[in-house]
């Protein structure tokens, strides 16, 4: 089944933005989007696979190594050209186990050829790609830690029934969930590069239009992904371009300073907040096709980047996306 | 036709319209303890449903089950890896009973299958009692029908009316079923008017009205197709009562299709004018929807039921996992030692695949078993984490050291019940300007009496502050994984704001503003009112907080103890 044009997607801008932003530069570390039911969270995500480019990887690796080189010992490839591939988009469900997380003895090989052979989980086919997590706020704690673990390393390792493995394991990480199930540990939160709240639109008009699109495709997958194809190539097409520009993009030591006293000001703990915050402006930069870094590109991802590190506080009722828009229009004003 | 009638006659169509397409429609939300009625609604729901694939889950089945796994007797016996379909590989009909009690993980997993590419639909045959006893939201969402059966006499619950001709006929007729371009705008405008917030809202009411045309054997979706749709998807959703247009007083001439209204935006698409003449305009819907809406719908706002979280106000805590006591969950691979359980056959299953190829390898050809320290799975079991019960006693004034015995009283009692019904307490006091924390959460009876005996009284009424520390004791009380519920004793009004300082308007803001973080935290509790008649603007208080009100005055501290643990434990 084609999955829904990500660029069919009725409005919900800061969600779309995110997910290019880090389609644009990996480094950014992932999207979590929090929010009401039924406003296209996970339909988001799996629309991206579609504009991701291609990736060149070596076509048997079960790890899509980019050259022969990085292609882990324990893998037997006997395809060893480097072909283009999709950007693999995979899909870790709340009901995996540990052992197809992370892999585990391949029980087929061990019981007719009495072989100790590796079969690589769901962390190695996401490596150089994207892992998606729906509902990850119910995630089980021994896949929670897992997780953190592997993002934060980059590396999977296995030490299990005798098999000492371990393989790169480099991956967006996108969460979805409502918040109304149970919240995030602080720890994971940490590792979402931008933090995404949506709700349902308040528009009539917007919400029409959602129904009519979701309609139409309901009825007719095909026809509506081929309406919606010159879309989904045209923003493919600059994000190629902005990762192309990304290089260049140049950030003035006042930008650095705006960067830092918004941190400051909103109390972020680490430096994780100022890191993200700059290359997620950096990449929207990009994006827009401009030169350099600007205060409006720092305002407009402002939010998604430092929504999920601050302090909570009950008192508050408003919200941290309220305090990190209040504190916006102070520093930067 | 009596009221029960017709709700039944709505039963009898929404079974006929889910058996045309279950996975458009997504499933039905059946609301109904165990009897007549349900048992004819399934009746007919099997009768309409022959031939398509039907499944009976049950909450605590494995995600093997579900989604498939290694079929280990199989593997074993061919040699190879064979791995079970799950049931869920195939388009299905889930029925599940016990929706109630369904987890949230366990609801994530069956949304996620409906939400997939495989066409599932679900039945949720929910028996809950009480009103916060229900199916998990995620599914309720996803599912377009909701029925509620509850109150039908059994004299209504007639045997459902299933022409199976006439819904094959129908199913054939579907996929051509015309949706003149107005009908989404008008079903995506009642649902926002009737305060739904979803998006899934709207799109389901559409497939219902598909369906019903199809089944009324029409190829386009005409008015009736609408109500159906809007009485059946739209009206049981519904958070607020629609207002009614501005224009009232002109009305019983049917305005004119497209009029501009007030409380919108200009519907969009105006060149659909001609298709739209004959299809009623989202006023007339709206009036329809208004005489559908269930009637308990005002009383269910006013009590502000819809902000809490439902998991909060049954009496047992929060679940936690561990390997000593309570419901058992699956094992986990985990190491000998310490105080871990092992499950044997666990292990053994674990083990078996590799038998063939250690016995190979291993120097004592003659051991039956060859066990490896990773075989070794663990037993873990769900209970439910221990209460903290958190008094919030008002020292101030005169009558202060009366009511302060009082709580003491309680709290001595309630913790020497503590110890078989595992609850903490903790108490918290009030007066001049600000509060202190007397008692942390503890069960130890000793530590309690050696620290509730001298605790001076007097001064003013400082709420909020002592509203606060309840907040902080009951953050820290979940982060040990207790379950807090605040129990507040006061007779007066807040005049001692949050910095100490004596400020009758400010006092009360910061009170409210506190109550409503104690709500947000989903913290349960109650208020009572010790004073000798009731105060005014506790009750408001306490509807801030989210819990309920009780007048106590002159408590002893055993009707006091008796009160708290009757409204903390509702069952």
């Amino acid at each position: 089944m084609t999955a829904f044009p990500f660029s069919a997607i009725v409005g919900q801008d800061e969600m779309k933005r995110a997910m290019v932003l880090t389609a644009i530069d990996p480094g950014i570390g992932g999207v979590l989007v929090f929010g009401d039911r039924g406003t296209g969270k996970s339909t988001a995500v799996r629309g991206l696979a579609a504009l991701l480019p291609p990736i060149e990887a070596v076509a048997g690796c079960p790890v899509n190594s980019a050259a022969e080189a990085d292609i882990p010992d324990w893998a037997k490839v006997e395809d060893r050209a480097v072909v283009e591939k999709p950007t693999p988009v995979i899909d870790l469900p709340l009901g995996a186990t540990e052992d197809r997380v992370v892999g585990a003895l391949d029980i087929e090989k061990a019981l007719t050829q009495g072989q100790k052979a590796f079969e690589p989980g769901l962390l190695a086919r996401a490596n150089r790609g994207y892992l998606y997590i729906d509902e990850v706020n119910l995630l089980e704690d021994h896949l929670v830690d897992l997780l953190l673990d592997v993002a934060q390393s980059g590396q999977n390792v296995v030490e299990r029934e005798g098999l000492s493995i371990r393989h790169a394991a480099r991956f967006v990480l996108v969460g979805s969930g409502n918040p109304e199930e149970g919240e995030l540990r602080p720890q994971l939160l940490d590792r979402f590069g931008l933090s995404v709240e949506v709700a349902s639109p308040k528009d009539i008009d917007t919400r029409i239009e959602v129904v009519r699109r979701r309609d139409a495709y309901d009825r007719d997958p095909i026809a509506f992904t081929a309406a919606w194809h010159g879309e989904d190539l045209a923003l493919r097409d600059r994000i190629l371009a902005a990762r192309a520009a990304l290089p260049v993009v140049d950030a003035s030591d006042a930008i650095l300073r705006d960067c830092a006293e918004l941190c400051v000001a909103l109390g972020s703990d680490g430096l994780r907040g100022e890191l993200t915050l700059l290359r997620a402006a950096r990449a929207f930069a990009a994006f827009d096709g401009a030169p350099s870094v600007s205060r409006e590109h720092i305002r407009l991802v402002a939010p998604s980047a430092l929504r999920h590190r601050l302090r909570r506080d009950p008192l508050d009722e408003a919200g941290s996306a309220t305090r990190v828009s209040r504190t916006v229009e102070e520093v930067l004003a | 036709m009596s009221q029960a009638e017709a709700r039944w006659l709505n039963a009898n169509l929404a079974v006929a319209l889910f058996a045309l397409d279950p996975a458009a429609l997504g499933g039905i939300w059946l609301r109904a303890r165990v009897g007549p009625a349900r048992d004819r609604v399934m009746a007919g729901l099997e009768l309409a449903l022959a031939g398509q694939r039907a499944a009976r889950l049950n909450i605590n089945l494995a995600d093997d089950a579900l989604f498939g796994g290694v079929d280990l007797a199989a593997t074993l016996a061919e040699g190879h890896l064979v791995r079970s379909r799950g049931l869920l590989a195939d388009p299905t009909v889930m029925i599940l009973p016990m929706a109630e009690r369904a987890s949230a993980g366990f609801a994530a997993r069956l949304a996620s299958a409906l939400d997939g590419p495989v066409r599932h639909g679900l039945i949720a045959l929910d028996e809950g009692a009480e009103p916060d006893e229900r199916l998990p939201s995620s599914l309720v969402d996803r599912l377009a029908i909701h029925l509620d059966l509850s109150d039908i006499p059994l004299s209504e619950a007639l045997d459902l009316s299933i022409d199976r001709d006439a819904l094959r006929d129908a199913r054939a007729r579907l996929p051509h079923v015309e949706v003149p371009e107005a009908v989404i705008a008008e079903l995506a405008q009642v649902a926002f008017r009737l305060g739904i917030d979803s998006l899934r809202a709207p799109m389901q009411a559409l497939a219902v009205a598909r369906a019903s045309a199809a089944l009324s054997g029409e190829t386009e979706i005409e008015q009736s197709d609408l109500l159906t749709a809007i009485e059946l998807v739209l009206a049981p959703r519904a958070t607020q009562i629609p207002e009614a247009p501005e224009q009232e007083a002109q009305d019983d001439t049917p305005p004119e299709p497209q009029t501009p209204d007030p409380d919108n935006q200009p519907p969009p698409e105006e060149t659909e004018q001609d298709e739209t003449l004959d299809l009623p305009p989202v006023e007339l819907l709206l009036e329809a929807a208004r005489a559908m809406l269930p009637p308990d719908l005002l009383a269910r706002l006013q009590a502000g039921k819809a902000a809490r979280p439902s998991a909060s106000a049954s009496g047992s805590g929060a679940a936690k996992k561990g390997n000593h006591r309570g419901r058992p969950l699956p094992s986990r691979p985990g190491r000998i030692g310490g105080d871990a359980r092992v499950d044997l056959v666990a292990t053994l299953r674990a083990a078996a695949p590799w038998q063939p190829m250690r016995r190979a390898v291993a120097i004592n050809k003659d051991k039956l078993l060859h066990i490896r320290m990773s075989d070794i799975r663990v037993r873990r079991f769900q209970e439910t984490s221990d209460r903290a019960i958190i008094f919030v006693v008002d020292a101030s004034g005169s009558s202060a050291m009366a009511r302060l015995a009082e709580a003491k009283g309680a709290v001595e009692l309630l913790l020497g019940e503590a110890y078989s019904r595992r609850d903490h307490v903790a108490l918290v006091a009030f007066r001049g300007t600000g509060a202190d924390i007397l008692l942390p959460p503890t069960r130890s009876l000793v530590q309690t009496k050696r620290r509730l005996a001298g605790l001076p009284g007097g001064g003013g009424t400082p709420l909020a502050s002592g509203l606060k520390s309840a907040l902080e004791l009951a953050g820290l009380a979940k982060g040990k994984g207790m379950t807090p519920s605040v129990a507040l004793l006061t007779d007066g009004r807040a005049n001692v704001d949050l910095s100490g300082a004596a400020n009758r308007g400010q006092a009360a803001a910061d009170a409210s503003l506190m109550a409503r973080a104690i709500r947000a935290q989903g913290v349960p509790g109650l208020v009572i009112d010790t004073g000798l008649r009731p105060t005014r603007g506790l009750d408001g208080l306490a509807g801030e907080m989210g819990v309920p009100y009780l007048p106590l005055p002159r408590a002893d501290a055993r009707s006091l103890s008796a009160a708290v643990d009757a409204s903390l434990n509702p069952a």
